[in-house]
């Protein structure tokens, strides 16, 4: 099937250990296959997953029961919980850092850290990144940062009380925000953070302009693939204003600086414009890949041709672009000039067209397909359901007259949820089972993982959905106890319905955690190409070996060929298969140093 | 339990209902249409033995009726948004007759600095009082926002009014409170521990008991 009409050059060193037989360390901690560096991050960003939600389960029982002690509550510190009820200072810092686990070390690195590491090189055609080393750093810095992260639980004062977001003066002002240590390693874990993706974009870019298989033309490319070397770019141009509001946040603390101090000569504005000129590409980080993975699911499983595939990269790049300047719409009431709001409300608004684009296309391509429901086919349309009022919930905010009641209300916390858990986590769950026998040679189960997927759909509408409400009822964000304001009292008993539908929430998610790790021993074996899928990645055995190809494929056609009419009685037609039509692609020139 | 916006409050909320419901229509009508659209695609185009997929790459008046769409409506919702945004929040949008007031805030509570009875900020007979604002009902008003310490956000749901206080910043918030009563302010931004119980009550009263209320204060009495 795989015909090689030349031989493909040896990439670089990882190429070498084909055949050389490795010690557990090499190859499964230190290792530098793409493959291997993908599932490690697998592992630690499902941890701080899991980590993040037990966050989240301690702020809704605070938001549904705030009279009532926690059970379990006397197993935490007297700093952060007293008679068994959450002190407003700890309930500050389970938001804070919900957010900043969920951002940074669960969404961002599992569509990132992940799925580009995984599926850049099997889905291109290349033996591995085109710096294998590089990558194994931007995993153990991606670590380092995690740990960080966790140990500012373990210092005094614990970790930070002024949000994900850092709004200063609050967050540069030790005396004004009771945190000490736990700010600096907020800053530095943000700093190490920033590295490990700069190092891992880089990576990415690199590899999917050198690294192609023959005939890999860019508009052959799968959308995934698309969407994460967009990603990357955005990654690598984000991250560093980040680190660098990090740094002076890290001064403002330490060395006694006043970057942000208006007291001593500072702007308070100053973190929100830098925070957001990061904060709003980093959203849409969280949600292309999302993108990329599920266009190719929703091909496969309706058996057709991506609707307008040029539109839809078009519509990615148009994403990515208005990214850029739609920052000042999360500064829409912060005293920022009201005619720079004007031109933020206008590029906002401007970004629904590309995501429509995006919906109607997904719908275009199930339009009359020949649909199969597999549990990715199932989350991929849970997540352009959810995305859509994601999408939706946002042209609210972005009419700026509209955003001035909800802003900072629960009705943005739906909004993120909408698309970061609807959107983004739906499309995991959708990646995860669908590349599974890539990873690990087997399947997961079936049946497990549609119970899985139903139960999370209503539970997760059930939990945010009410948040709308709630929102609009005017319930600020963050707020420790909504019961002390007589405007609020009445929306009590929807604070209490959605604190219990997260609970269930929750509790389904260790159906996926069980199928999972059950699976690993005891799922059955996967075949070679499980989803009649067109894709590289497919014409290797599970899982692949490191090194990927003793020699690439050849690609002759776009990754979406479901019931072309040359496909015969399949009703796919894998980017690899020659047909007597075919003709062989001219090899790539190879890269300069090899 | 209300299922909407709550009650109107300033001659804010009128516009900003108005633009909610309007979107709420455009927003529902492609919600409906998607996910109706969804289900059944979901439920019509089911794998069936022997049957195949129609396979088409797509059709360019498809993609360019479905960007042209949102794209003019959104464009026209922010032209439409933009009117009564400038309106609300432009500078120069303040009515040059606003009753005005002093809001400072600071780690956790709103100290209010009323004018007095010759009605001028800034004079010797001004007073301040914490955690209570009280304000004349059909008058324009105008709060001068600042911050003692780190970023508030003044926020009266009813008036449809939220603005930040930012420190080493003054930021004029102007509303006409349409409705008389007691009305609650909190705090819409993360300030701290007590970002919670940063609250303070609302009075919207008629102009004579306005008076009356600062007569009792230049007295030195409470409340």
């Amino acid at each position: 099937m795989t015909s090689v009409a030349h031989a493909q050059p040896h990439a670089h060193g990882g190429g070498d250990a084909h055949h050389a037989p490795m010690s557990f360390w090499r190859k499964y901690i230190f290792s530098t296959d793409h493959k291997i560096i993908g599932i490690q991050f697998l592992f630690v960003s499902l941890f701080f997953l899991l980590v993040g939600g037990i966050l989240a389960m301690q702020i809704r029982w605070q938001l549904g029961f705030p009279a009532k002690p926690m059970p379990g509550g006397g197993l935490l510190p007297e700093t952060m919980v007293s008679d068994g009820h959450i002190l407003p200072e700890y309930y500050v810092q389970l938001v804070s850092m919900h957010g900043t686990f969920m951002v940074f070390f669960a969404i961002m690195p599992l569509l990132v850290g992940v799925y580009a590491n995984f599926l850049i090189p099997l889905k291109i055609g290349a033996h591995d990144m085109a710096f294998p080393r590089i990558n194994m750093w931007s995993f153990w810095a991606a670590l380092l940062a995690g740990l960080i992260m966790t140990a500012s639980f373990f210092v005094p004062n614990g970790p930070i009380r002024s949000g994900w977001t850092n709004y200063v003066p609050l967050a540069a002002r030790p005396d004004l925000s009771g945190v000490t240590v736990g700010q600096m390693l907020w800053c530095i874990s943000i700093v190490v953070l920033g590295l490990s993706s700069v190092m891992g974009s880089l990576n990415y870019i690199t590899t999917i302009i050198n690294h192609r298989a023959p005939g890999m033309t860019w508009f052959r490319m799968p959308l995934s693939v698309w969407a994460l070397f967009i990603t990357a770019i955005l990654g690598v141009l984000a991250l560093p204003v980040l680190q660098g509001a990090a740094i002076m946040l890290l001064f403002d603390n330490v060395l006694g600086t006043h970057f942000f101090d208006p007291a001593a000569g500072g702007q308070a504005l100053l973190w929100q414009h830098l925070f957001w000129f990061f904060g709003h590409p980093e959203v849409y980080i969280l949600i292309l890949p999302a993108m990329g993975m599920v266009s190719d699911i929703i091909a496969n499983g309706s058996r057709k041709p991506i609707f307008g595939y040029h539109s839809m990269v078009f519509a990615i790049i148009g994403i990515a672009f208005l990214g850029w300047i739609v920052w000042g719409h999360h500064m829409f009431m912060s005293g920022m000039n009201p005619t720079l709001g004007s031109t933020f409300m206008v590029s906002t608004l401007l970004i629904a067209v590309p995501s429509a684009v995006k919906v109607f296309n997904w719908m275009g391509t199930m339009w009359r397909g020949n649909l199969r429901f597999h549990v990715p086919m199932m989350n991929a349309i849970g997540f352009v359901s959810m995305f859509t009022i994601g999408g939706l919930s946002g042209i609210y905010m972005a009419a700026t007259p509209v955003d001035i009641p909800l802003h900072d209300t629960q009705f943005i916390v739906a909004h993120i949820h909408y698309v970061l858990f609807g959107g983004s986590l739906f499309a995991l769950f959708a990646a995860m089972t669908y590349w599974y026998p890539k990873m690990f040679g087997k399947m997961m189960s079936e049946r497990l993982g549609k119970v899985h997927f139903w139960l999370t759909f209503v539970f997760y509408n059930m939990t945010f959905f009410p948040m709308h409400i709630i929102g609009m009822g005017g319930q600020m964000r963050r707020i420790y106890d909504p019961t002390i304001y007589n405007f609020l009292k009445p929306q009590q008993p929807l604070n209490e319905f959605i604190s219990y539908s997260a609970f269930a929430l929750f509790a389904v998610q260790f159906l996926f955690a069980f199928n999972f790790l059950w699976s690993l021993k005891f799922g059955k074996k996967a075949p070679q190409n499980p989803w009649d899928d067109n894709g590289l990645e497919w014409s290797l055995p599970n899982p692949a070996p490191h090194g990927n190809w003793e020699k690439v494929p050849n690609v002759y056609r776009g990754p979406y060929e479901f019931s072309a009419p040359e496909a015969g009685d399949k009703d796919y037609l894998p980017q690899y298969t020659k047909l007597p039509t075919d003709r062989d692609p001219v090899p790539a020139p190879v890269p300069a140093g090899h | 339990m209300r299922w909407w916006l709550p009650d109107a409050g300033s001659t804010f909320a009128g516009p900003i209902d108005g633009l909610f419901t309007a979107i709420l229509i455009i927003t529902g009508i492609a919600l409906v249409l998607v996910e109706v659209g969804l289900v059944t695609f979901v439920i019509r185009y089911r794998g069936r033995p022997g049957r195949k997929a129609f396979y088409t790459h797509g059709s360019t008046r498809a993609e360019v009726i479905w960007t042209a769409i949102p794209a003019v409506t959104m464009v026209a919702l922010g032209l439409i948004s933009n009117h009564y945004w400038v309106l609300i929040k432009d500078k120069k949008s303040v009515p040059p007759n606003a009753y005005r007031l002093g809001v400072h805030a600071k780690q956790f509570e709103w100290q209010v600095t009323y004018p007095g009875p010759d009605e001028k900020l800034g004079t010797s007979d001004d007073f301040t009082v914490r955690n209570q604002l009280h304000v004349i009902v059909n008058q324009p008003t105008a709060v001068e926002l600042t911050s003692e310490d780190v970023i508030h956000s003044f926020f009266v749901p009813e008036w449809r009014l939220k603005q930040d206080a930012v420190p080493g910043m003054q930021i004029t918030a102007w509303f006409e409170a349409t409705k008389t009563g007691e009305f609650e302010l909190g705090c819409a931004e993360l300030c701290g521990m007590g970002h919670y119980r940063m609250r303070a009550r609302v009075f919207v009263h008629t102009p004579d008991e306005y008076k009356a209320w600062v007569a009792q204060q230049a007295a030195g009495g409470t409340e």
